[in-house]
């Protein structure tokens, strides 16, 4: 079929082959090689080197910063992107570009420049460094687009005719959001704490130098992975690295799982 | 109205203490001693050397990821054949993984003790704390942002225009280089800035593949934790400005290419 071929740049099993073949080099043998040694020895061995006190401690600290990264930014990711849709003020368009300089700032930057204000020579007399609220405030600087990205364009699309009709029947502004506005932003607004929560769960450039090197009090678990490298315990590392990477995968299948259910009415 | 201030102000004031007043700090410390200060900070040899394989780095990785990007796109939108949904979930995958996960995994690879090391160091070749382990790290992260750019943009042109040049006798590399690429190059532009942005600021993956040796594989964003660990800091902060003002360049061309949902919300707004 020369036609079909022609549609496209390159025959289907070539482009695939490709696709694949740069994909391995670059993905995924150095990730089976990761797993190779983490998993190296067994289950058994396996939960006995990823299951240490220190690790567990890290692996905790972790999951429940990351899960207040979530909830901090389902309510400001949301109320900055309501903010930068429905309001209208001088310097609007300069916010809006201000939103993504987290993700173009490269992350030890971004480490710095929250120790520069509130580290140890703070201007204001906060002093984070080596605590876990500096860690988390690290961690919500990264993170900061990620929910106004997502639920911006849907609040965008949104039809205010709704909103409008619900207003006439008599609903109050409190309502209308919680009844209209936010089930239609809530699927957006999950795919936007996902990546918020991956983005935590792995974050390492912008907590390094404001963590300092405290293990069971300011460790997370990529500085775990890195220190025990440091060490030259590499299966331990590995062990470690191989939970966050199996985390990533659970995240992304959530995510494909819910870009699905949020256009589970188009099909 | 007020729970309009509440929202509006209550989201400024979070912006401002959270990003705003960080960044603007780090701009006021590293130019509070002068030009002069300053422009001696960043032109240390050592500076110079970071910033030069910082560019030296994203110069080949940049190019890679844009060319494999709109391949990838064209192959996974286009191409209905058995792998393409294995290859859409790998693409993600760097976007998700932590980067330490990705140094630690070049690391196991290309170490002595790795599948590929022994091999490659017996017939000379140095990947680990030198350049192409730099590269490897550099290229896996920067992955996924041209590929992501340009499906949605290539499933929402459709194929009716690219068949039309077709059944007109037009090769697959013209209709490709007249009808494709038009089409998807402002996808593609915003792509590449992302990508861009993230080969020079990469940090946590290339920190444990390039060993970070002042002066020979010390990448820019290595060298300003070296410095500030070393009590440094006019250097640390003279190189995160010169990083920052990049991020600036960055946005800016971000906002030129932004897709266009965003500049149709600025009209209507």
């Amino acid at each position: 079929m020369p036609r079909a071929r022609r549609r496209a740049l390159g025959a289907p099993a070539l482009s695939s082959g490709i696709a694949l073949g740069y994909l391995s080099v670059v993905v995924l043998i150095p990730l089976a090689a990761l797993v190779a040694k983490g998993t190296q020895g067994g289950w058994h061995h396996f939960w006995q080197v990823a299951w240490n006190p220190e690790a567990r401690a890290a692996l905790k600290l972790t999951i429940g910063l990351a899960l207040a990264v979530v909830g901090i930014n389902a309510v400001t990711g949301t109320a900055l992107a309501w903010t930068l849709v429905r309001d209208n003020f001088a310097g609007k368009r300069f916010v809006n570009a201000l939103i993504d300089l987290p993700f173009a700032l490269p992350t030890i930057v971004a480490g710095l420049t929250l120790l520069a204000l509130y580290g140890p020579k703070s201007a204001v007399h906060v002093n984070a460094a080596y605590t876990r609220w500096g860690v988390l405030m690290a961690l919500l600087f990264v993170t900061l687009p990620f929910v106004v990205r997502t639920v911006q364009p849907v609040l965008l699309e949104l039809d205010r005719e709704m909103e409008e009709a619900a207003a006439s029947l008599g609903a109050g502004r409190l309502t209308i959001f919680r009844r209209i506005v936010f089930p239609h932003l809530l699927p957006a607004l999950l795919s936007g704490v996902a990546l918020a929560f991956a983005r935590a769960i792995g974050e390492f450039g912008a907590v390094v130098l404001i963590a300092g090197n405290l293990p069971f009090k300011t460790e997370v678990a990529s500085l775990y992975v890195f220190q025990r490298l440091n060490a030259g315990d590499t299966q331990g590392a590995a062990a470690l690295a191989v939970l966050l990477l199996v985390i990533s995968l659970a995240v992304l299948l959530a995510i494909g799982g819910l870009r699905r259910w949020a256009t589970r009415h188009d099909r | 109205m007020t729970a309009k201030y509440v929202v509006r102000y209550g989201s400024l004031a979070y912006l401002a203490v959270i990003l705003v007043a960080p960044v603007g700090l780090i701009f006021y410390r590293a130019f509070e001693h002068g030009l002069g200060a300053f422009w001696s900070a960043v032109t240390t040899p050592d500076a110079v050397h970071a910033l030069k394989l910082t560019l030296e780095v994203a110069a080949v990785a940049v190019p890679l990821n844009t060319a494999f990007g709109i391949f990838c796109a064209i192959a996974i939108v286009r191409h209905r054949f058995p792998g393409m949904g294995l290859v859409n979930a790998i693409v993600d995958l760097p976007m998700a993984l932590s980067p330490v996960v990705v140094g630690l995994s070049l690391y196991l690879l290309y170490g002595l003790q790795g599948w590929f090391g022994p091999w490659l160091t017996s017939h000379g070749h140095r990947i680990l704390f030198a350049y192409p382990g730099i590269l490897l790290a550099t290229v896996f992260v920067s992955l996924p942002f041209v590929v992501r750019e340009v499906v949605p943009v290539l499933r929402e042109i459709g194929t009716e225009q690219e068949e039309a040049a077709a059944t007109l006798g037009s090769s697959a590399l013209t209709t490709f280089r007249r009808i494709t690429l038009p089409a998807i190059r402002y996808a593609v532009a915003y792509g590449v800035v992302l990508t861009t942005a993230r080969c020079l600021g990469e940090f946590g993956a290339v920190a444990i593949v390039s060993g970070g040796i002042e002066g020979r594989t010390q990448t820019l964003t290595q060298y300003v934790q070296a410095s500030y660990e070393n009590f440094q800091q006019t250097n640390a902060y003279a190189a995160s400005v010169l990083l920052a003002a990049l991020a600036v360049l960055t946005l800016v061309a971000m906002t030129m290419f932004r897709p266009r949902e965003d500049t149709r919300g600025n009209r209507s707004a």
